[in-house]
């Protein structure tokens, strides 16, 4: 016999001449035998030398072989060490007690040596059997452990990264299971340097690390592009980029993203294949949906995606509930799904619009009694213009190298006014003048708002009036794209000139458009609640900078900022 | 067989029938589907008509088809969607890739 087959054989009873007998029969089949003259024995001897088979008689002195079995099985634990009775007793009653104290088999006195190396055979077949189960077993839960704790590694980095944005911000409430990532949800919220909030819901094809893996370059261009004041349009450009070269075919990103300008009251939305998110008004009352238009990120090749967005007005007061399909596709014990028309039931009841957070997730617990692992549910508010603006980032230089006197003139025409945006870019040089750098935020609504105007009203010719009520908002935006999608005549320049100003300097802005221009006097002079929605940008450049003026029959916007 | 496939050599159309769930465990035999046609079809119609469910998983074999049968010059029809069906592809704005009936 191999040596791997021979195993270590513990032979109890209490006849002479019977143990002598059984213990030769063993050992010529290749085995190490072990005897004992009683139960007492049996039990001390199995505890020292661990053999991997007994054979036990049933009816011995000190202590019988139905209490030794009882006790070698306790000490064996969930290793199987099979228990061969050997037995004169032919009683059905006495056989059953056998197997109930532990027996896995029995084999009758006078002892034959090939049945019971037949038996001892097949003991081991199933010792064996069992000795794997048990091995695969344990194997699997390391495995488990490894991955839960490499989970739970990646999600430690990875949250390092996600909550590096505003989520904490007082008019954001969400929740997002613990390990949402892995199957794919991602929320980000992040502030735009003018104080404006990117918000990012997104959710990857298919489950567990695939994933997740896509989460953190897309988390990178949401923020750095967030940081550095590129709008919607162009970060979702970025992402749909990135996301098309590092990912697989088969996979993509549905995502909503959110611009929620608190100076403008109003949110820029674009989802592409998230289910519906909900305007809210400040009572509750359903205003409307933020419906997908858009094909998911990832899948259109750059030249044929499209960035399209829809800005609506939000009050103050109102409010935004985006949700993952995680909510929707929750079921209960009939595996019916929640769906839409549940949530919408939830959204008719409530009362309390503060309480609507809660409502979802309760009618949800009530419904699924499950919980899921991929819900991603988020709550934004409008909130007045308090503008804590972001704390500016920190530099770290002297500032030694800080080019204080120079002017750079740009002007765009053409194509490049339907898409490019130069704010980023003139954002970017200005902050390499060391004392405009806590002034980033200031400057980017100003540059922000002054090309704006330049290109709505002074080129597109676009009436600000509209944006009084909700209707006429929708009704201006939708003519901005119409006018952009056109031929656009006409420019806008920037001039920028920063000089030495006693200790510190100064910079100067010149927007100029070649548009019709408008009668300063009077837009300056109506009081900023006549103008509603409208003329905001005006109200918000004045108020920030020291020094705002609109020259040339309002074709020129200039401002000063000294330092 | 959850798919079936036929090829048609006079109109060089092939139609890939899925039946019961759509989700990742298709994914080998959606596959090699098309991709063991000896011939290139000039269309491509997948008939959803015995589908009774489809994950985000079946989207992306539906791209996978789309990108082996060409890209933006692929024609692909996918045919008898179910309203449910149709609600998913609809929300994933899948009607600007595919013809869907």
């Amino acid at each position: 016999m191999p040596a791997d087959q021979a195993l270590r054989v513990l032979i109890a009873e209490d006849g002479a001449a019977d143990r002598l007998l059984l213990a030769q029969i063993v050992r010529r089949q290749g085995h190490e035998v072990f005897t004992a003259e009683n139960g007492e024995q049996a039990v001390a001897l199995f505890a020292e030398k661990r053999p991997q088979l007994v054979l036990l008689d049933a009816l011995m002195p000190v202590m019988d072989g139905f209490e030794a079995a009882r006790q070698i099985k306790a000490l064996a634990g969930q290793a199987l060490v099979p228990i061969i009775f050997l037995t004169s007793l032919s009683e059905d009653d006495d056989l059953v007690r056998c197997l109930e104290a532990g027996g896995d088999d029995f084999v009758a006195k006078p002892y034959s040596a090939v049945i019971l190396g037949a038996k001892i055979h097949a003991m081991d077949r199933l010792r064996r059997l069992q000795a794997t189960v048990l091995e695969q077993r344990d194997q699997i839960t390391r495995h488990h452990h490894h991955l839960l704790n490499e989970q739970r590694v990646a999600k430690a980095v990875f949250d390092k990264v996600a909550h590096s944005g505003c989520l904490r911000s007082p008019n954001i409430r969400y929740l997002q299971s613990p390990y949402a990532l892995f199957n794919g949800d991602l929320l980000l919220a992040a502030f735009t340097p003018s104080g404006d909030m990117h918000v990012l819901l997104g959710d990857f094809t298919g489950h567990g690390l695939p994933a997740a893996v896509g989460a953190m370059p897309l988390a990178e261009v949401f923020y750095g592009m967030t940081a550095k004041g590129y709008g919607l349009a162009e970060t979702l450009r970025e992402m749909n980029a990135k996301l098309k070269r590092i990912l697989p075919v088969d996979m993509f990103c549905c995502a909503l993203l959110l611009n929620l300008s608190f100076q403008r009251a109003c949110v820029e939305v674009w989802n592409g294949g998230m289910p519906d998110g909900y305007r809210l008004s400040a009572s509750g009352e359903l205003l409307a949906t933020l419906a997908s238009r858009h094909l998911p990120l990832g899948i259109l090749a750059p030249e044929r995606f499209d960035d399209s967005t829809e800005v609506m007005p939000l009050g103050v007061g109102e409010r935004l509930l985006l949700l993952s399909d995680g909510v929707l596709d929750t079921s209960d014990e009939q595996e019916r799904l929640f769906g839409v028309e549940r949530l919408q039931a939830v959204m008719a009841e409530n009362l309390d619009p503060e309480r609507l957070f809660d409502d979802v997730l309760q009618a949800l617990k009530r419904f699924g009694g499950r919980a899921r692992d991929d819900i991603s549910l988020c709550d934004i508010r409008m909130v007045e213009p308090g503008f804590e603006a972001p704390a500016a980032m920190l530099y770290s230089d002297s500032g030694r190298s800080s080019p204080l006197d120079w002017s750079l003139g740009l002007t765009l025409r053409g194509d490049s006014l339907k898409r490019f945006n130069p704010v980023p870019y003139l954002l970017q040089l200005l902050q390499e003048v060391h004392g405009l750098r806590p002034s980033s935020g200031v400057l980017h609504s100003v540059l922000s708002e002054l090309y704006s105007n330049a290109l709505e009203h002074g080129l597109l010719g676009l009436d600000s009036g509209l944006k009084r009520d909700a209707s006429g908002f929708a009704e201006y935006y939708r003519q901005r794209a119409e006018r952009l999608a056109q031929q656009v005549d006409g420019d806008v320049r920037f001039d920028l000139r920063v000089e030495p100003h006693g200790q510190g300097g100064r910079l100067t802005i010149e927007v100029r458009d070649s548009g019709a221009g408008f009668d300063v006097e009077q837009v300056l002079a109506r009081p900023a609640h006549e103008q509603g929605f409208s003329g905001r940008g005006v109200n918000l450049v004045r108020r920030l900078s020291q020094h705002a003026q609109w020259l040339e029959g309002g074709r020129c916007a200039r401002i000063q900022i000294c330092w | 067989m959850a798919v079936e496939t036929d090829f048609s050599r006079d109109e060089k159309k092939l139609t890939i029938k899925v039946k019961g769930r759509f989700d990742f465990g298709r994914h080998q035999e959606f596959r090699s589907a098309y991709e063991r046609q000896p011939e290139r079809p000039d269309t491509v119609v997948v008939d959803l008509k015995e589908a009774t469910y489809l994950d985000s998983s079946a989207l992306g074999m539906l791209l996978l088809l789309r990108d082996h049968e060409g890209g933006d010059d692929s024609c692909i029809s996918v045919i008898n969607t179910s309203s449910d069906v149709r609600k998913i592809l609809a929300i994933s704005n899948f009607d600007k890739l595919f013809d869907i009936s």
